[in-house]
């Protein structure tokens, strides 16, 4: 089976990120940028998917200007076979992926198509369903526990109340939470290797997507900051304030 | 302005989120309507018929419905979804799992976790695990919103009047089934809607340390909540997580156990009004953040505010 997987160009988790004085966005100007978490654990189960015989190719994907050829890279040299960056000049917000993951469905007919849950940047959650939706397939959101049998696969979900278990007819949608596995780091010599690996460029007009944002930014502005308030010396002083500064106990 | 609310629930009973749901509806302004489905869920209709602001009840009772399984109850909302000018949900896995299918069937965009109305058209919403508060305009006709619940002060659950209204639209699909489901049983409050919570992280060491924790929030009447640390460990399981991508708990007090304030983790909790650190490391980043913090080793904290409680 083929499994395709999308892969977002975002801010390194590891960064806080700034408002711009003007307010008009953050500033990610010389920003250190990686692939989603999300994104990773997208790769590393279609990988591990391939090794274990199920999967025979894993497709990586991903769609923005000429720099998330460089997430492409890595997905590379973590495992995939090759690689589609869906050329646009901005990120596209989560609609617009998800028709253009369409066009790219279409074309690749995937048996399974995996995604990051959320992009930590956005923190939209919102680009699986809407390409399950578009393709009419069925999805399987938040998983941490992916098997495949019988042109089905079942998906363990992390849902508020636990874990739910859903049963899905392939082709489906798959979102990655974060129990699903943990992702290996790429190795020298993979990564060596990830540079001879196919990466093919297409544009939006060659998978007959057309595109729009409907959703205006205004303005961004940094959360109200909490400030650090005291130390206390011990237990006594804790619950002392508590009840009688604080008035919450 | 017409706007529906697609209430959660377990069949039985309402979900507080939807009761806040339905204020962030009313600080859009309009028509209220709320779509119940599920089976077996009359009373639910009923309970939320009587919640303030609420113009009429629309009943889809099947077993399709049962589950909440995206691939059916997306179709239902779209559906009747059509004909309003905002359909909200809380932003809950349930909400998060069917809305933005809701919103790819309209064919427009879906605005995740509002947590301010400025204007009908106009919402605030956390971005960068909350390091950023974006102000977006939503051109289309049609918009879909998921409203973060701890943003908002409930609606009254009484005094309200409105219309119970049956409708037996079936929308089922063959490619998608429930198997089952394994839930937290727990006496404790819900983690999102509990007045008091206490987190533990890695620095709880395992599974069998949290009773520590679970000692003090049983005199509390507070629930349990967990780092994500704490959760991949296997000390605790996942429903438990607070943070970007785990649970956003915004409780008068939050006390936060060996765990060391990963921005990840402070986007789950930084609303709490009062927070409370304790950690060994004095440079912990939780403490910049906490109202209260004491230095010192778990181990011996938690024994003794156990018995000063
Ligand atoms: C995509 C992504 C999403 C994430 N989402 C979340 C999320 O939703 N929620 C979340 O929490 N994290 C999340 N994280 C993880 C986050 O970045 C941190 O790794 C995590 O929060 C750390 O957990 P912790 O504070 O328990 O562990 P650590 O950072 O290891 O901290 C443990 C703390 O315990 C203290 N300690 C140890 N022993 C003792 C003792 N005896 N007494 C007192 N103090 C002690 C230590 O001083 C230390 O500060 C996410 C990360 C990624 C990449
Ligand atoms: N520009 C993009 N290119 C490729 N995949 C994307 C893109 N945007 C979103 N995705 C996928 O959709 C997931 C969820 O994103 P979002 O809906 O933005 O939170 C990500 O983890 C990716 O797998």
């Amino acid at each position: 089976m083929k499994i395709l997987v999308a892969v977002k160009r975002v801010i390194d988790y590891n960064v806080k990120v700034r408002v711009k004085p003007d307010q008009s966005d953050v500033d990610l100007a010389n920003v250190k940028m990686a692939l989603n978490p999300f994104c990773e654990i997208a790769v590393e189960e279609a990988v591990r998917l391939k090794e274990a015989g199920t999967a025979d190719e894993v497709v990586v994907v991903s769609i923005g200007p000429k720099a998330v050829q460089e997430q492409l890279r890595t997905a590379l040299a973590l495992g995939a076979d090759r690689a589609i960056q869906v050329e646009t000049d901005d990120m596209p917000d989560s609609l617009s992926a998800a028709k253009i993951l369409k066009g790219v469905v279409e074309r690749e007919e995937p048996d399974m198509v995996i995604l990051g849950k959320q992009s930590i940047d956005s923190d939209n959650n919102q680009t699986g369903q809407m390409l399950a939706a578009l393709t009419d397939m069925p999805q399987g959101t938040f998983a941490s526990k992916v098997e495949v049998a019988d042109g089905h696969v079942s998906v363990t979900r992390e849902v508020d109340g636990g874990l739910q278990t859903v049963k899905l007819a392939l082709p489906a949608v798959v979102t990655t939470d974060l129990r699903l596995n943990e992702p290996r780091y790429a190795s020298l010599p993979n990564i060596m290797k990830a540079k001879r690996k196919p990466l093919e460029t297409v544009s939006t007009d060659d998978l007959g997507v057309s595109v729009k944002r409907t959703v205006k930014l205004l303005k961004v502005e940094s959360p109200a900051e909490r400030s650090a308030g005291v130390k206390v010396a011990d237990v006594d002083e804790l619950v002392d304030k508590l009840k009688n500064e604080a008035k919450v106990l | 302005m017409s706007i529906l609310v697609v209430a959660e629930h377990d069949n039985n009973a309402v979900n507080p989120a939807t009761l806040k749901t339905l204020a962030a509806a009313k600080a859009i302004g309009g028509d209220i309507d709320v779509l119940v489905a599920g089976k077996d869920c009359a009373t639910v209709a009923d309970e939320l018929a009587k919640a303030e602001g609420v113009n009429k009840v629309v009943l889809a009772d099947n077993a399709v419905y049962e589950h909440q399984l995206a691939e059916n109850v997306s179709k239902l909302v779209a559906d009747l979804g059509k004909d309003y000018s905002h359909v909200l949900a809380p932003a809950t896995t349930t909400g998060k799992n069917f809305m933005p299918r809701v919103a790819a069937l309209l064919d427009v965009a879906q605005i995740s976790d509002i947590i301010a109305v400025e204007s009908a058209d106009t919402f605030k919403r956390p971005i960068y695990a909350g390091n950023a508060i974006a102000t977006v305009q939503a051109e289309d006709a049609i918009k879909v919103i998921t409203v973060r619940a701890t943003a908002f002060d409930a609606v009254a659950s009484e005094g309200g009047s409105g219309s119970v209204e049956a409708i037996d639209a079936v929308f089922d699909n063959d490619k998608s089934e429930f198997v089952g489901e394994q839930l937290a049983e727990s006496e404790r409050p819900e983690l999102t809607a509990a007045e008091i919570v206490i987190s533990g992280g890695r620095g709880m060491q395992n599974g069998e340390n949290f009773k520590l924790i679970e000692d003090i929030a049983d005199k509390l009447g507070a629930a349990v909540g967990a780092s994500r640390a704490a959760v991949d460990a296997g000390f605790v399981p996942n429903d438990m997580q607070v943070g970007q991508t785990g649970k956003i708990v915004a409780p008068q007090l939050y006390i936060a156990v060996g765990i060391s304030g990963a921005i990840q983790h402070l986007a789950g909790m930084k609303d709490s009004k009062v927070i409370v650190a304790i950690n060994k490391d004095e440079e912990a980043p939780i403490f910049q953040v906490a109202d209260y913090g004491l230095v010192a080793d778990l181990f011996e904290v938690l024994p003794e505010l156990n018995e000063k409680l």
